[in-house]
């Protein structure tokens, strides 16, 4: 977001394993310079790889791998501009938390009086100043996790590639260290590259996150454009909650798509390209309304029986069946201490404006 | 129910009679040689039956038996060079089987491990006729006439490295390697900054083992050595041939000194390799 020129350049990259497991199948993806980037995707996707590949512990079987202009290809993992935090952090445990962090330095031929400097500036930028002499055995596994970080910044890689690096944490302490990491990214300006099979951590960190399923990268967004015009089925279930709903085309005219769908009937959407195969249609929970009376036209609305709500706190989740057995989940806001005490059961109206419809074709 | 016997818990079966004198059995058989062993070679008497009063002067004697000085020098520098290339070969053996995958891995790794399995005796008659065959310089001047022996010892010193090493690198976690590879190390660098100072509690205990092996081993040796490169085993057999002197007890008793020390060293070191 910051510069537009790519730091990272990934060209039709494939990767098949001794055994023949395809991990990548022919990925193309730029990465800009200053950019917070994530790789998303379920565990096995090759999102893993992908960053190993990066770092240089994996080589493409095809494909050319560009960082900062110069082509990775047979470039050794010392001798690139990236550094990495590893999901164990491998945090050498034979060294103090200072020594981890001069490691880079020292073997990389820093000036040696520079060393002791840049080495509290990195403990300083993780908030770990005075735990220069302690022996990773003696932090708690945040503060591992920090040791990591300063350790890779400490280098000032064009590059920060991180692996899954909150998924040993706890529940709370992983939302800090999210706003953590991107007060951090800020702060240095540099780019990073994450892997997450958490949505959510993608899409609260990333600038830009790439979804991958079976090797493939499926879309490559911002996060709101990825959560609200997912580009296809895989995207659109993976990234938050969704209704999905199989359409089968009865024709197209004038803009107007009409379908029949399955537990719905026939439904009508303003559709501006001229479709003659079956689609199928996504509606976001929130995007729905849960009434009791049928709304005026401008909406798509059917008669559903409410069968469970799910409490959340901030919201609630209303699962609700139509006359025709289709399920359909629906998401309110307990905007008022009333709504959350309020009890919904019985016949509703579920309704949603057409455009908020997703046509996603096979 | 007629004649109930009295029950016992878990761990109560000290407490049966049968198991206590198993127990005490087997501590006496153990034990009490080497206690006798090492009391006598106090004794002020030159037969081993009578307790004439506490003496060092087999000891004395002992020092001052050139050849079984000489016995004792040759096994410590037999002992020390065995050590040192048990551990390099055994470190790289170790490494060599924990990291790649090759043709004919399995079998390698049974013929790495075939020398602590196979009969001492097999192995000892094997040495010889090998290094007959090939025809091995006799002669030599010390050290090098300890060749033969040193090879021998070193044969089959080295699995139990390998081995010792091998299961502590089973724990190793690859990532480290690849950080300090990822952070600016060579190859070279990583192994020396990250992967030795894991192993070396491991090649301490390893290094241990194989000392204390080539000290005190008899079969092999005896069949590898010729008659001015005696150690101390096969002097102290030859001792105890004439007559079981209290001089052979006084030079079993540093023997047996110098192992215990090493082994309960190994043993310190591998525990607390295990905790970290």
């Amino acid at each position: 977001m910051n510069g537009n020129s790519p730091i990272i350049s990934i060209n039709s990259v494939s990767k098949t394993f001794p055994g023949g497991v395809q991990a990548l199948d022919n990925v193309d993806l730029e990465i800009c310079e200053g950019e917070f980037f994530a790789l998303l995707g379920p565990s096995g996707c090759g999102k893993t790889t992908l960053l190993r590949i990066l770092a240089g512990f994996e080589i493409p079987s095809t494909g050319d791998v560009f960082i900062d202009g110069k082509n990775m290809h047979r470039v050794v993992p010392n001798r690139r501009p990236v550094n990495m935090v590893f999901q164990s952090y491998a945090v050498f445990p034979h060294m103090t938390v200072a020594d981890n962090v001069a490691y880079g330095l020292k073997v990389s031929g820093a000036e040696r009086r520079e060393i002791p400097g840049r080495v509290q500036d990195a403990l300083d930028l993780v908030q770990l100043g005075e735990y220069g002499q302690r022996r990773p055995g003696q932090l708690s596994g945040g503060q591992v996790q920090r040791v990591a970080l300063a350790r890779a910044l400490v280098k000032k890689p064009r590059v920060l590639l991180l692996d899954e690096p909150l998924s040993a944490l706890d529940a709370q302490l992983r939302e800090t260290m999210q706003l953590e990491l991107v007060r951090l990214q800020q702060t240095v300006g540099i780019t990073f590259v994450i892997v997450t099979h958490d949505q959510n951590e993608a899409l609260s960190m990333a600038d830009r996150i790439a979804v991958m399923d079976q090797g493939k990268v499926l879309q490559v967004a911002r996060p709101g454009e990825l959560y609200e015009f997912p580009r296809d089925r895989f995207v659109a279930e993976f990234i938050g909650k969704t209704n999905l709903f199989e359409g089968t085309n009865v024709g197209w005219e004038a803009g107007i798509l009409s379908l029949l769908v399955n537990g719905l009937g026939r439904v009508e959407l303003p559709c501006a390209e001229h479709l003659n195969h079956d689609v199928g249609l996504a509606v976001r929970p929130e995007k729905m309304l849960l009434l009791d009376e049928r709304p005026d036209h401008g909406y798509l609305a059917f008669e559903a029986q409410v069968e469970k709500i799910a409490y959340y706190g901030s919201e609630s989740r209303v699962f609700l069946a139509t006359n025709r057995g289709l399920a359909l989940e629906v998401s309110i806001r307990n905007d008022t201490r009333a709504a959350a005490d309020e009890q919904i059961s019985g016949l509703r109206w579920v309704a949603w404006r057409p455009e908020d419809t997703l046509i996603l074709p096979d | 129910m007629k004649g109930a016997r009295r029950s016992y818990g878990p761990l109560d079966y000290g407490r049966r009679l049968w198991l206590r004198i198993t127990l005490w059995l087997s501590f006496v058989f153990l034990y009490a040689p080497i206690a006798i062993l090492v009391v006598y070679s106090f004794n002020d008497s030159r037969r081993n039956i009578v307790w004439r009063g506490f003496t060092l002067k087999y000891y004395e004697r002992a020092w001052n038996n050139d050849s079984l000085i000489q016995a004792f020098a040759n096994s410590l520098t037999i002992a020390f060079f065995s050590t040192l290339f048990s551990v390099l070969l055994g470190m790289m053996t170790a490494v060599l089987l924990w990291r790649f995958r090759f043709p004919a891995k399995a079998p390698f790794e049974g013929a790495v491990s075939l020398p602590i399995i196979i009969p001492e005796i097999c192995m000892g008659v094997a040495m010889m006729a090998f290094f007959a065959r090939i025809g091995w310089p006799a002669g030599l001047p010390w050290p090098l006439n300890l060749g033969a022996i040193t090879i021998a010892h070193i044969s089959f010193s080295f699995p139990f490295v390998a081995m010792v090493v091998r299961a502590r690198l089973a724990r190793f976690n690859r990532e480290l390697e690849e950080a300090a590879r990822d952070l600016g190390a060579s190859e070279w660098q990583a192994f020396r900054d990250v992967l030795l100072p894991y192993m070396k509690p491991g090649l301490i205990a390893g290094a241990l083992l194989a000392f204390t092996l080539s000290l005190d081993d008899f079969v092999i040796t005896f069949f590898t050595a010729g008659p001015e490169t005696v150690t101390f085993p096969v002097k102290v057999y030859s001792m105890v041939r004439f007559s079981v002197t209290p001089e052979v007890n006084a030079a079993s008793t540093v023997l047996l000194l110098i192992t215990l020390v090493l082994t309960t060293t190994a043993i310190l070191l591998q525990n607390r390799s295990g905790r970290d």
